[in-house]
């Protein structure tokens, strides 16, 4: 029997700026932080809650990754929570790791020679660099690395760390994804792939989309063993309830335009968490604005959800901060644990145009409140009476016999055929 | 070039590095050692550079391992400055 396990606190640094309020506040608002074509944590100073040896000694991607987990940790009131760190894991996903670091050491080494490379290029480049700094600097010592997946890493840390806590390696786990590759050589090698946004606007689902818009971020969750948690008393913020994570096996960079395995792994993490898809209230979709991406993962929506994939909201974050690349998994279940709790669905930013064959609601214009599910009409669907009673009109207000289950879904596909996908209750 | 360089001025130079490596500037001392700055063999390799940069003096890996204090690096730099 595997254990419950709980979200305890949330942390996020994205172009909408630091703190997981921003990320959720500003994009349920309709606010964007894209600018000039690239999502970047202009509001980020590492200063602020680093001590100079800390910043000094990191990469953007890992002070990222630090303040995100600082945010969370503090809102688990982690420090004085009494968990055995012996018994406390620290996993963070990145798609690179340390570009920053390789670029400005690769210039070093072209400049002024090998003996000029600095004695922290190793320490600072390395994709676990995140994750052993962060586990150093709480002092978590349970099992601690780095998942490398391309932009679906945030996911398979939270998914990893859900099992590890779930089987009992763990009482509790640290897990998050980061990124900052904000570089010359990113942006040309996504560029000449044509994966990149020339326009530099993110619209997802789009019949206009022409590419993914680059951003950094970093996002951080608590997970805990739901029995630890409120033992020590702590405020349950939601649960990770499922996951589910398959491999395309089909190209290294386009995804499988049937979505096979994009829905194969929503699939997985409903079964998982022993949700059926009228359940779901809202799925924050993967959504990078690329024309494969978006067609591919309607299609593997609507294969893996039914008839329910057309009443659900599906959104994505990456249009008010663009692709965070391995980062986005983690601050999109971030975003989604939150949106669930407020019960609102935020927009697809810029959606406007739909294309043929894509009729999902998107969530355009504005954010909207989830349609949930009352005791009663979830008693009615486990009866059987008249199949899965779904939603409770177009209103979607909490009913007045108290608010049913807020069930979601954050889907995450990764270069290399990775699809990782995580279901989260509001608690 | 070398020859002009002061015990002052090496003083000095190091003392800022050391600032920036992340040591406490009021702790600096010559008797203060490495260990109670805070600043570990990674903190040494950027010193040693540091150093190489601005006097052309070599402090090897070996060098470091018996480099304990302030003051004995002080004295290994003056000593190859000169």
């Amino acid at each position: 029997m595997s254990r419950r396990v709980v979200v305890t606190g949330v942390g996020a640094v994205s172009p909408l700026g630091v703190g997981a309020p921003a990320l959720i506040d500003r994009w349920t608002a309709g606010e964007c932080g894209i600018e000039d074509g690239f999502g970047r944590c202009d509001a980020f100073d590492p200063a602020e809650r680093l001590t100079r040896k800390e910043a000094k000694r990191a990469d953007r991607f890992t002070q990222l990754a630090q303040v995100a987990a600082i945010e969370a940790l503090e809102q688990a009131g982690f420090e004085d929570a009494g968990i055995d760190p012996e018994r406390t894991g620290c996993i963070i996903g990145t798609g690179i790791g340390g570009i920053n670091t390789i670029e400005e050491q690769h210039d070093v080494l072209g400049e002024k020679g090998a003996k000029a490379i600095s004695a922290l290029a190793i320490p600072m480049l390395m994709a676990n660099a995140a994750s052993g700094s962060v586990a150093m600097r709480n002092n978590l010592k349970g099992q601690c690395y780095g998942t490398v997946s391309a932009c679906a890493a945030g996911a398979h840390a939270i998914g990893a760390g859900l099992r590890m806590v779930q089987y009992g390696d763990a009482d509790a786990c640290i897990v998050g994804g980061s990124e900052s590759a904000l570089t010359p050589l990113t942006e040309a090698a996504f560029a000449v792939m044509a994966a990149l946004s020339p326009t530099g606007v993110s619209r997802p689902f789009d019949a206009r989309r022409d590419g993914f818009v680059m951003g950094e971020g970093a996002g951080v969750l608590v997970l805990e063993a739901e029995e630890v948690a409120l033992a020590r008393g702590a405020e349950v913020l939601g649960y990770v309830t499922g996951y589910g994570a398959t491999a395309d096996a089909h190209h290294l960079t386009a995804p499988d335009p049937s979505g096979e395995g994009a829905a194969r792994a929503i699939r997985a993490a409903l079964k998982d968490a022993g949700v059926e898809p009228e359940e779901l209230c809202y799925v924050n979709a993967h959504g990078t604005s690329t024309p494969m991406n978006d067609r591919a993962e309607t299609e593997a929506i609507v294969a893996a959800l039914g008839e329910h994939a057309t009443e659900v909201p599906v959104s994505s974050t990456k249009s008010a901060i663009g692709h965070l690349l391995g980062a986005a998994g983690a601050v999109e279940a971030v975003a989604t644990l939150l949106a669930l709790r407020a019960g609102v669905a935020p927009p697809t930013i810029g959606w406007e145009e739909r294309e043929e064959g894509m009729d999902l609601d998107y969530v355009p214009g504005e954010a909207k409140e989830m349609a949930v599910r009352t005791g009663d009409q979830e008693l009615a669907a486990v009866g059987g009476a008249s199949g899965p009673a779904v939603a409770n009109g177009a209103s979607g207000s909490l009913p007045e016999d108290g608010p049913g289950r807020r069930i979601g879904i954050s889907n995450s596909f990764g270069f290399g055929g990775h699809n990782a996908v995580i279901c989260l209750e509001a608690s | 070039m070398a020859e002009t360089v002061t015990k002052e001025q090496i003083k000095e130079k190091v003392t800022e590095a050391l600032v920036e490596l992340g040591a406490d500037k009021d702790a600096i001392k010559p008797e203060a050692e490495f260990e109670a700055l805070e600043l570990d063999s990674l903190d040494l390799v950027e010193l040693a550079q540091i150093v190489e940069e601005e006097w052309g003096v070599e402090i090897t890996a070996k060098d470091m391992e018996t480099l304990k204090t302030v003051g004995q690096a002080l004295d290994i730099i003056a000593e190859r400055a000169s």
